[in-house]
């Protein structure tokens, strides 16, 4: 049970609840693989940096779960089927990163300087 | 002689360079979130490039960690590839 961090950008074109039924499809395809939802963090519509397939903006989801290795080949065949879905990038975790994002959640930086993770 | 043109009664004082260290050692962090722009922009210039790393003082390990965020953060349109005054 590897820990990954999915980040997807879906068309700005989706609507609210376009957008929550995508999440909870891609959330239920990994809980029925026997992966575990860590933490869901939709980001909404953001400006991108620079035009995806002709659009501006976007609308940003970071997930963070658990799954086994294998597991990722699959998800990949459905993102790449689904149109709404511009980009996506699966990352893998090391334990400092996943401490990193528990840190983060948790309010653990000083906002000075990054603190001890 | 006419060659140096200006001659000073007491040496230039060079402005010291900043001692450069490696911010990552220093503050102990592990890991570079590629989700986190801000912290990312103080590596790249205004048009967008990374900094090499007598610029930017990282040890080796943690450039190379930098570089890799960077990628990540463009290939997801958070950093442009080129742009000008990104400031």
């Amino acid at each position: 049970m590897n820990s990954y961090e999915l980040m997807l950008i879906f068309t700005p074109v989706l609507s609210e609840e376009d957008f929550k039924a995508a999440q909870k499809k891609y959330s239920d395809f990994i809980t029925d693989h026997s992966g575990t939802i860590v933490h869901s963090n939709p980001w909404g519509l953001k400006s991108l940096a620079y035009p995806i397939q002709k659009k501006t903006t976007g609308i940003y989801w970071v997930l963070e779960f658990t799954a086994n290795a294998d597991f990722n080949e699959k998800l990949k065949i459905q993102l790449l089927r689904d149109e709404s879905v511009m980009r996506h990038m699966v990352t893998k975790l090391d334990k400092n990163a996943v401490e990193y994002n528990y840190t983060k959640r948790n309010g653990g930086f000083k906002i000075t300087q990054k603190a001890e993770a | 002689m006419a060659k140096n043109e200006i001659k000073y009664l007491t040496a230039i004082k060079q402005e010291k360079p900043k001692k450069k260290f490696c911010r990552f050692k220093k503050y102990g962090i592990k890991y570079v979130d590629y989700k986190d722009i801000d912290f990312l922009k103080k590596f790249i210039n205004e048009q967008g490039k990374m900094l090499p790393r007598r610029l930017s003082g990282n040890s080796l390990k943690y450039q190379r960690k930098v570089s890799d965020a960077v990628k990540k953060a463009r290939q997801m349109a958070l950093l442009p590839y080129v742009t000008d005054l990104l400031k």
